[in-house]
């Protein structure tokens, strides 16, 4: 007979946990199933909705200059009715926006900040570029590239992801409007850069040896010893991401005492210690709505009737699982997640076959440019207003079927600056229109005690 | 290990020559027929030849007739060795597997042996990069491969689906083979570890004797300072009468027909429905905790179900963690062979051990190549949720017994052993036992214990193995419940011994929760 929930949500990302709290929240019974842990500790921890609407426009005669050499928008809420007609945004609304942004302030409480304004905040990333972003870690909020205090990166001897000095020359070369300037320093203790971030965090969430205060003092003598600027110029400083796991903001405030400065947290290459803040604070929220978390089976197969799909097989290591729920949120990811695939002549949604509008020629999938508009950028499927998925036809392919996230197509989120925004408003609309499919006749939701 | 002997002797004289018939679940170079290797008379246990070089070499390679095991083939005695351009072509390919790793260190993020111990390079190391270097021959597997517990966290971690736990055990395997001094003591305390079913049938024929002796602060010494086996943890008591001494004295499996054909008379089916499982015990359950495995049986038949009880020998696992695969292949392909024929009469099997059911599912088909493995780990589920999916469990708890009313235990710790959670089974418990009148599930957290099986009882990783387990403990305190509850027994010995807890089985629960539920009078 199968495992029977209100809701399937197959995918566990941003879109997948947005549509589960989502579908919750309007009173249905809900599981999700991914295949593997959740890939949030693979991001940045930074929450993007929209930064270079049509990215592309006027690129032309003059290729090598890229979107990103442009100024992002200002407001992201005042460009959606410049996006194409069926941009995930335009598609599923303005209302859709707000409600999945509502919905991660909900889980991420004093996690993170940004919901006071519409606006992007700019935020200065590890690379040294600076990132328009509509929701960020309160541990970066000292950070923000608009503020016009002088900022000194810290990097830790060892760690090739953080260069401190070459962060602070980019955010120059970017016309930051302070001065800035970079230092590397010994990590405290017996560890050092090449460590995992996780054992750096535990050490200072531990204070293992006063290594809050050494490293404090560490800096202080570097950025003196330094050419830039001396410990008495700085206002705040930005480190690596390691600044705890547990105890963050005991860290910060031990740190900003030595160093009389704020302190921020640079958002990091993956895996990081903010994305896994974010996975935390998210799998929480989850259970606190009631979620049933299914972590480490991939969705195989399924049965259809009556154009409803019906059962749901999950691959459960060899034997296979049967799920027979009411609704099912398709949240599978895309071309990087593996929620759309591709072979030499087709481009396909592997779980459901859903229809993924794509040219029968090849070489139409990817521009000669290199920044320039790959139709690739664009793949998955597409969805209604109620985010159900469509057919070639235009139809909706299922009736109780919606996607969300990465697997849908039409923006191009990685030069857009998008994609959380897009997994947000696509994960809460098809959230709740899977709860609103949910018919009487069932029976009563699993997660409900007698 | 006497009566070990015969089974491996039959097996010996079977012919493989079926084999490339119906297996699909092997590379075509394992097809090719030769009577199956295991000639030998020196069967899993720990006796003296076996393990030496030289044999385990020879007992090998004559398997399947070709250069099965491919890694293991290769090697001191020199006598074969085939020129490949994949030394493993015999064996999984495992390059794609290196070849989908793109280096973003999840996997180490995830690691809970790197998370303590800063000289462990972590499971990108151990799978796809020390895959990478051993293409020169030179290469050496790292020694710190024996640092791996196995608890394959970093299986699920993974974005990209490369095979970590499968690179680590051949890896693993190959470092035994090839480079542990075979007249080393810690050798042989391994061995003697991995074979611990071999120990544990020994311990059950004299089991308060031997609890007596195990408990002895000298023996413990001694494990200790000579055979570097910890001394800080108390050895598991041997029940006073097996699981299968019980079984058969209760009327073997005409008993357990007969029981369930009256549970669907009383549940209104079809009386004569084929409802059978078979039932993969394992050691533990068998010569430690018998309550566990008759809960089960005692579960399942109020379910319907008779439960089979093939012969079986240990599933592997500790086998697996410790590199000792010839072992874990002769004790695979007893049970392979035994569960095969019920699965293909349309009997499932169901484990009441997640390390169990995970080796059935995933390690069998990984690492071996042996007949009807496929079958059986298609077929092969945990006993919970194998009742999840062909039963209304819910419905069946929801009128359940109201525990609270019969004094049992109502709050539990719960820990989601790392095998559970690489089945996706972590949630399971704390959402059925949810629907369970009177008692309360709380899931202690996502860490691993530590013990990891056989890796926490060894001298040299018993610090590690508590500092994994520290924020489990602390977790454990935190919480209300008093009573611990996990589906991994070497878990519960971790539990029980970082916090002095009794431990449970859900299982026990559910038995009370569903057996016998009118005498209970509730719902």
């Amino acid at each position: 007979m199968g495992i029977t929930d209100d809701v399937l949500v197959v995918g566990g990302g941003l879109a997948g946990m947005t549509a589960a709290l989502a579908a919750s929240e309007s009173g249905a019974s809900v599981r999700l199933v991914t295949d593997s842990e959740s890939t949030l500790q693979q991001a940045s921890g930074l929450v993007d909705v929209l930064g270079y609407p049509n990215p592309h426009d006027g690129d032309g005669d003059d290729s090598g200059e890229n979107a990103e050499a442009a100024s992002p928008v200002p407001n992201p809420f005042d460009a959606i009715e410049s996006l194409p007609a069926d941009h995930p945004y335009r598609v599923v609304g303005e209302g859709s926006l707000r409600g999945g942004l509502a919905a991660f302030d909900d889980a991420t409480g004093d996690l993170y900040v940004g919901e006071h304004t519409d606006a992007n905040a700019l935020v200065p990333t590890v690379g040294g570029t600076v990132k328009p972003t509509a929701r960020y870690p309160a541990s970066v909020a000292a950070g923000l590239a608009s503020d016009t205090r002088s900022m000194a990166v810290v990097g830790f001897e060892g760690d090739t992801d953080t260069d401190a000095e070459r962060i602070a020359a980019h955010l120059e070369a970017a016309g930051v409007p302070f001065e800035v300037t970079g230092v590397t320093v010994e990590f405290p203790g017996d560890l050092d850069g090449t460590d995992q971030d996780t054992r750096l965090a535990h050490a200072l969430d531990e204070d293992e040896g006063s290594g809050r205060r050494v490293l404090a003092n560490r800096v202080s003598r570097a950025l003196d010893d330094a050419d830039g600027l001396g410990v008495d110029d700085v206002d705040r400083v930005g480190f690596p991401a390691v600044l705890g796991r547990d105890r963050p903001r005991e860290i910060r405030s031990a740190l900003a005492d030595g160093l009389d400065a704020d302190v921020f947290e640079v958002p990091p290459a993956p895996p990081s210690l903010p994305g896994l803040r974010l996975r935390y604070r998210f799998r929480d929220a989850l259970r606190e709505a009631g979620v049933a978390l299914t972590t480490g089976n991939p969705v195989v197969d399924h049965d259809v009737e009556d154009g409803r799909i019906e059962t749901v097989y999950a691959d459960r290591n060899a034997s296979r699982v049967p799920y027979e729920p009411q609704a099912v949120v398709l949240a599978t990811g895309g071309l990087v997640g593996g929620g759309i695939d591709s072979e030499r002549d087709r481009v396909y949604e592997p779980v459901f076959d859903c229809h993924v509008p794509h040219s029968t020629d090849r070489y139409d999938w990817s521009d000669a440019d290199t920044f320039g508009p790959h139709a690739f950028a664009r793949f998955g499927v597409r969805i209604d207003g109620d985010a159900r998925v469509l057919d070639a036809d235009g139809d909706p392919t299922y009736e109780n079927l919606t996607a969300a996230g990465g697997v849908v197509g039409g923006y191009d989120p990685a030069t857009e600056k998008s994609a959380s925004g897009v997994s947000l408003a696509t994960g809460y609309a098809a959230g709740r229109s899977a709860a609103a499919a949910v018919t009487d006749s069932q029976q009563p939701p699993l997660t409900e005690k007698r | 290990m006497t009566d070990d002997a015969p089974t491996d002797d039959a097996d010996a004289a079977q012919p493989a020559d079926d084999h490339a018939a119906d297996c699909g679940d092997c590379h075509p170079a394992n097809a090719p027929t030769a009577t199956d290797g295991e000639t030998t008379e020196t069967d899993g246990a720990p006796t003296a030849t076996d393990g030496g070089t030289t044999q385990t070499d020879g007992g090998t390679a004559v398997e399947g007739g070709t250069a099965v095991e491919g890694g293991t083939v290769e090697g001191e005695t020199g006598e074969f060795e085939p020129i490949e351009v994949f030394p493993e072509a015999g064996d999984a390919d495992l390059r794609p597997g290196a070849d989908d790793c793109y280096k973003c260190s999840t996997c180490d993020t995830s690691c809970p042996v790197a998370e303590v111990d800063e000289d462990f390079p972590g499971p990108k190391f151990q799978g796809p990069e020390q895959w990478r270097l051993k293409r020169s021959d030179d290469q050496d597997i790292d020694d710190s491969i024996s640092k791996c517990s196995n608890c394959m966290r970093c299986d699920s971690a993974c974005p990209s689906d490369v095979p970590l736990s499968q690179m680590h055990n051949t890896a693993r395997a190959q470092y035994v083979d090839e480079q542990l001094d075979k007249t080393s003591l810690k050798y042989w305390r391994n061995r003697l570890l991995a074979n611990y079913g071999t120990m544990a049938k020994l311990g059950s024929t004299f089991p308060r004797l031997t609890n007596a002796i195990m408990g002895n602060s000298l023996v413990q010494t001694f494990n200790e300072k000579f055979l570097g086996i910890t001394s800080e943890r108390e050895f598991p008591a041997f029940a006073t009468e097996t699981f299968r001494s019980w079984y058969a004295k209760r009327g073997g499996e005409a008993t357990s027909v007969e029981n369930a054909r009256r549970a669907r008379r009383e549940r209104g089916e079809d009386e004569h429905a084929d409802k059978r499982v078979a039932y993969f015990h394992g050691d533990y359950a068998n010569h430690n905790t018998p309550e566990v495995a008759k809960a089960l049986v005692s579960v399942f038949e109020s379910f319907g179900y008779a439960v089979l009880v093939p012969e079986q020998r240990c599933s592997g696992t500790p086998m697996f963690a410790n590199g000792m695969l010839d072992d874990a292949r002769r004790a695979a392909k007893v049970n392979v062979r035994n569960f095969s024929e019920l699965v293909e009469d349309g009997v499932d099997v169901v484990c009441s051990c997640t390390s169990c059911s995970m080796a059935l599912r995933q390690e069998y088909p990984e690492l071996f190549s042996i007949e009807g493995t496929a079958t059986v780990a298609a077929n092969t589920y945990d006993a919970v949720e194998y009742l999840r999916i062909y039963e209304d469990l819910d419905g069946e708890l929801a009128d359940g017994a109201d525990l609270s009313e019969s004094g049992g235990e109502d709050a539990y710790a719960y820990h989601a052993p790392c095998h559970a959670r690489n089945q996706g089974l972590d949630g399971q418990t704390v959402e059925v036992l949810g629907q369970v009148d009177g008692v309360e599930a709380a899931d202690v957290g996502d860490s691993c214990s530590g013990i990891s099986g056989t890796y926490g009882w060894k001298s040299e990783h018993y610090e590690t193995s508590m500092k994994v387990g520290d924020e489990m403990f602390e977790h454990m305190e935190d919480g209300d419940a008093t009573t611990g509850m996990t589906e991994c027994p070497t878990c519960a010995m971790q539990m029980e011994h970082g916090t002095g807890y009794e431990i449970e089985h859900p299982l026990e629960v559910l038995e009370r929760a569903v057996v016998d539920d009118g005498e209970s009078g509730a719902a």
